[in-house]
């Protein structure tokens, strides 16, 4: 199969994948039988576009041109397979792990559940694959929208509360501030391509770049740059599958890769260096990560915690990116990957301890390692790798990170990293530690697992934590290829 | 001043006429308003009309300077147009009254309660 | 042959066809007429709009007065485009009015309905097709008391009040359109609109010629519901049957964007309007008031239709945004937004109408959790609603795109903040609805409620469809916009 072929396959996949899941809504062995089906089909494709990273000119094709010199079209390129095998992997085993959730939680509308969970997955591939700025907002923009009945999935008046936080920053966020400096760049440069080195030139002065890189920042509110983090914990009510696949490594790492993708392809890292507002943006972001991780640390329900850790993380990325040197862009494009599988294990803990345990609240698990004993060593793992201690993969990036703060000689960033990193140690480690070595106020039960299919899940992501501390260097290189090719 | 005696008719009939409009609550004053209104402006277009020292615009034996017949033949179509208008408006009335019993719009719209 | 009488027959069609409707004296009879009307006119203007693309602009002489004496009709690519909106919209909002109407007026007056209906076609077609000024506000006159009588045709009794406070306001409206062309006449002895263009220039520094500015700028604002001259068009939009609420939000506030297009840019001509007179300047402010005052009131609105009709009010504001950019992009903005947004609020407009034919209320509240039984009707609402917001890959993208690309180009960018925000605002009331139809529980004790019939959800999902086909191929609305655009503004330097 030629690879342009393959490119435009991504998205219509999960598309088509979709449409069968929502035909076979009365049968659901069947219809999970399609939500795996087509997560597999998927990673292959995605995995054989792999080579054509070293076959000179990447594939690209275009779908549509609504408006003259904007094209709908997708290519491949280092960075967005990157973030493509991040997403299309982790889909794979999250859709194993729900169906032990879902099934298990007995939860209601579960056809269409799979159904948006599938066009959500679509259109993220579509952002990863996007070869211009327009086609990215466009999925960025559907993947907001197929992610709002996710949120909402619960139907309560939380979840409404909730859904209105969530479309209201994302949309609003995405409609004024992105769209604008989408339609500026346009303006400026006269094409929104992806292309190395950005399509600004010296179309623009420092001044007005500076305004851009703001708008840029805060417009992609999916980074969830403070303050426009609200949306992130809100969307905590959703069912917990789409807590860990969406919003811990699809919708979140969506606007990172957009953050990274316009300081790398649009912008271009020499225009963002020379961008005055940079400093300024740098130290917000850097007040995000701490801040991030104190009102994380005050969290008792565990879902909060973790969302407000996936706050503060995700910073790091959009430091590495604004930082604007190799070491910083090659840091956060490792971080997409080290912090999804450590994220996404630990909320695949968190709601296997809701369906086997029916518990939420930190304070609630000790004594708990010893009815689960997977599950909190899974929880162990995936700290280790967040916080990124070894033998986590996580410690690469921060690694990375921390020498482009380094490089940039921003000590003060360097300092937020570090303190950062503590108090990760202090928020999460104390959880399975208190779960295995402290007696539970309840008398200790016999073993108590979530259902296999979740557990299974779960074994597989925090493996791949582990697997990816002695195996970081494809990512590495892929992120050095994105970087110069 | 004098000359444009004419323009300053049309000028205070408008305005009377859009004061009626305005003013008044009661429909029907409104409709007759909006005639006085219309009125002003077809005696704006016969003004118009006016040749100084033409006669009407029949072709006949000496006469050489004629009014201009197009503004007439206009301002025609434009009192249909304004019958038509004033009929209109007088059956709405007579619907109104028979769904209200009311023609004055206060009323009227105490009675469909605080909306609109 | 025939192809030579297109323009005449754009026109006498829907003229003809409307005392044949009295003479039927049968609803279904009437409406059947109608339609076939309806085919006619679309197949008329189709063919207009491509005769002019291939070879020009066409004039025909009605009746064979050649002009200035006699009425000249004239479809250039800026009518020819409105008449196929306009003729489009009408034929979907007459299936949809078969049964919608069918259940909203009296039965022994469904007859009068289409008898109005189709003279109101013909106003709305004849203002667009015609070049001479005089013969505009005859046209303009015959389409709004056609729509006077068709809002009080509805069950609800405050749509007779509706509608004598649109017959006043818009009555003012033509009048004052009555004096411009008056005075323009005055000063140039003609009514023909090519030549007004060309013995304008001449007199242009006078103080009639300003005043006849003047005076058409407030009469076309009112007809077109400008802010802050919109005040009848909540009420009358609100309640009308729910078929004429589709027809004069998906075209006769686009005919007036039109008028103001013609009479401002081709009659005054573009250097005139826009250097002398500062047009754009005059009219910007209007405008970014509409947009951001007019949405704010829909956030407040109790019921869709009038939240959807202050809605119309802030998307017209777009359209005179568009032209008050007064360059290529701003014209070319507003005229895909004319198309745009007849796609959009008819869609919208329709599917409410469907709510209506089944519950008969289109209070929010009444909608609550009605998503679950009329699953397609809510759809196509979301659907419509993604694209009133501007969501790419739907229509109402494209057209915020180009205004927002027109201030840019401009330096304002201010004013793109205040489209954007006007848009986020409109996520808010889209939002409002769909939350209520989605994820709120039915009142309890209401009567069941089921999906609306397929023929009024065809014409709905066609709108729909066309919205999402517009907002990916654009040859058609750009292209055409954007040369009209750069025809209008061709006399100015």
């Amino acid at each position: 199969m030629n690879p342009e072929l393959t490119l435009l396959l991504t998205p219509l996949v999960p598309l088509v994948g979709s449409a069968c899941i929502a035909a076979l809504g009365r049968e659901p062995n069947l219809r999970e039988a399609a939500t795996l089906l087509t997560a597999c089909v998927l990673l292959v494709l995605v995995i054989s576009l792999l080579p054509t990273l070293h076959s000179g000119a990447p594939p690209e094709i275009t779908v549509a041109e609504p408006i003259a010199g904007l094209p709908i079209a997708l290519h491949a390129e280092p960075l967005g397979l990157l973030f493509a095998l991040v997403a299309s992997f982790l889909w794979l085993v999250t859709s194993l792990y729900s169906i032990g959730y879902m099934r298990g939680h007995g939860e209601a509308n579960q056809t269409r559940f799979y159904v948006f969970f599938a066009i959500a997955i679509a259109s993220a591939m579509g952002v990863a694959f996007a070869a211009n700025m327009f086609t990215l907002f466009v999925f960025y923009e559907a993947l907001t929208l197929s992610t709002y009945p996710l949120v909402t999935h619960a139907g309560s008046d939380e979840a409404r509360r909730a859904g209105r936080i969530y479309l209201g920053i994302l949309l609003g966020t995405s409609l004024v501030l992105q769209l604008l400096a989408i339609v500026w760049t346009w303006q400026l440069a006269g094409s929104l391509d992806f292309v190395p080195g950005g399509v600004l030139g010296d179309a623009a002065g420092p001044g007005v770049t500076s305004v851009l890189l703001v708008l840029y920042v805060f417009g992609i509110g999916k980074a969830a740059v403070m303050p426009l983090h609200r949306w992130l914990p809100a969307a905590m009510v959703a069912p917990t599958p789409v807590s860990a696949l969406l919003h811990a490594v699809a919708v979140v790492k969506a606007g990172v890769f957009t953050i990274l993708k316009v300081v790398v392809y649009l912008l271009g890292i020499d225009v963002v260096s020379a961008a005055g507002s940079r400093t300024g943006l740098l130290y917000v972001v850097a007040a995000t990560i701490v801040i991030g991780s104190l009102i994380a640390m005050r969290k008792d329900n565990l879902k909060a915690r973790l969302a407000y850790s996936t706050v503060s993380q995700l910073s790091y990325i959009v430091l590495g990116a604004l930082l604007a040197n190799a070491w910083g862009i090659i840091g956060g494009g490792m971080h997409i990957l080290m912090h999804a599988f450590g994220k996404i294990t630990l909320f695949f803990c968190a709601g296997a301890i809701m369906v086997a345990a029916h518990k939420t609240e930190v304070s609630e698990l000790r004594g708990l390692g010893r009815a689960m004993p997977i599950t909190m060593g899974a929880f162990f793992v995936g700290s280790i790798s967040v916080i990124g201690l070894p033998p986590g993969g996580g410690l690469w990036s921060k690694w990375y990170l921390a020498l482009g703060t380094l490089q940039a000689d921003q000590l003060v960033l360097l300092a937020a990293l570090l303190l950062s990193s503590l108090l990760n140690l202090a928020y999460l480690l104390p959880i399975p530690i208190r779960a295995f070595f402290s007696s539970s106020t309840e008398a200790p039960t016999e073993l108590r697992e979530a259902p296999l299919a979740s557990l299974a899940a779960i074994v597989v992501s925090s493996a791949g934590c582990i697997l990816l501390f002695f195996f970081a260097e494809p990512a590495h290189r892929l992120m050095q290829l994105a970087l110069s090719p | 001043m004098i000359g444009l005696y004419n323009y300053w008719v049309v000028v205070v009939l408008m305005m009377t006429g859009f004061y009626v409009v305005l003013a008044t609550p009661n429909l029907v004053k409104k409709v007759i308003g909006l005639n006085v209104f219309q009125t002003s402006v077809f005696i704006l277009y016969i003004t118009i009309g006016k040749v100084a020292g033409g006669t009407a615009p029949i072709v006949q034996e000496g006469a050489r300077l004629y009014a201009n017949p197009l503004p007439h033949v206009l301002i025609l179509t434009a009192i249909v147009v304004g019958v038509a208008t004033t009929a209109l408006g007088l059956a709405l009335i007579v619907r109104i009254h028979s769904a209200y019993g009311s023609i004055d719009e206060d009323d009227i719209r105490r009675r469909d309660g605080a909306e609109s | 042959m025939i192809g030579e009488h297109l323009p005449a027959l754009q026109v006498v069609v829907p003229l003809l066809a409307a005392p044949i409707c009295v003479l039927l004296h049968r609803g279904d009879l009437a409406w059947l007429l109608a339609a076939v009307v309806g085919v006619i006119c679309v197949a008329v203007s189709a063919a207009l709009l491509v005769a002019v693309q291939v070879g020009g602009p066409i004039s025909y002489a009605l009746g064979g007065w050649p002009a200035p004496w006699g009425i000249e009709y004239r479809v250039d690519l800026v009518n020819g485009f409105v008449l196929l909106i306009v003729s489009g919209v009408n034929l979907l909002a007459l299936v949809f009015a078969r049964l919608s109407a069918a259940r909203e007026v009296a039965a022994e007056r469904l007859y009068l309905f289409y008898t109005g209906w189709l003279l109101c076609l013909t106003g709305l077609l004849g203002i667009t097709i015609t070049g001479d000024a005089f013969n505009l506000f005859v046209f303009l006159e015959i389409s709004s008391l056609a729509t006077y009588l068709l809002i009080s045709l509805g069950h609800d009794r405050r749509g007779l009040l509706a509608a004598f406070r649109y017959l006043v306001l818009g009555t003012i409206g033509a009048t004052f359109i009555l004096i411009g062309i008056g005075l323009l006449y005055m000063m140039t002895g003609t009514l023909n609109m090519a030549d007004l263009a060309t013995r304008l220039p001449d007199v242009q520094g006078t103080r009639t010629v300003r005043a006849a500015f003047a005076f058409l700028f407030v009469g076309v604002g009112i007809k077109m519901a400008l802010f802050p001259l919109h005040l009848w068009l909540p009420n009358a939009y609100t309640y009308a049957p729910a078929a004429v609420t589709v027809l004069l939000a998906g075209t006769a506030t686009k005919v007036a964007v039109y008028v103001l297009l013609r009479i401002f840019l081709t009659v005054f001509g573009a250097a005139y309007t826009f250097e002398q007179m500062a047009f754009d300047r005059l009219l910007l402010p209007f405008a970014a008031a509409g947009v951001v005052s007019a949405s704010v009131v829909a956030l407040y609105q109790r019921d869709c239709r009038r939240l959807l009709a202050y809605s119309s009010v802030a998307q017209i504001g777009y359209m005179a945004l568009g032209i008050s950019l007064a360059s290529v992009t701003g014209l070319t903005a507003a005229i895909v937004h004319l198309f745009n947004h007849a796609l959009i609020k008819a869609a919208l407009f329709m599917s409410l109408g469907c709510v209506l034919y089944r519950i008969g209320s289109a209070a929010i509240t009444d909608l609550n959790g009605i998503a679950r039984e009329m699953p397609l009707t809510m759809a196509a609402f979301v659907a419509g609603g993604l694209s009133l917001i501007g969501v790419p890959l739907t229509a109402g993208f494209i057209s915020k795109w180009y205004l927002i690309v027109g201030a840019l180009e401009k330096d304002w960018w201010w004013l793109a903040a205040v489209v954007l925000a006007s848009s986020l605002i409109s996520v808010f009331y889209v939002w409002r609805i769909v939350e209520a139809a989605y994820f709120r529980r039915p009142t309890p004790g209401i009567a069941p409620r089921r999906e609306a019939p397929a023929s009024l959800l065809v014409p709905t999902w066609l709108l729909i469809v066309a919205n999402l086909y517009f907002g990916v191929d654009t040859t058609l609305t750009t292209g055409v916009a954007g040369r009209a655009a750069a025809a209008l503004l061709a006399g100015a330097s």
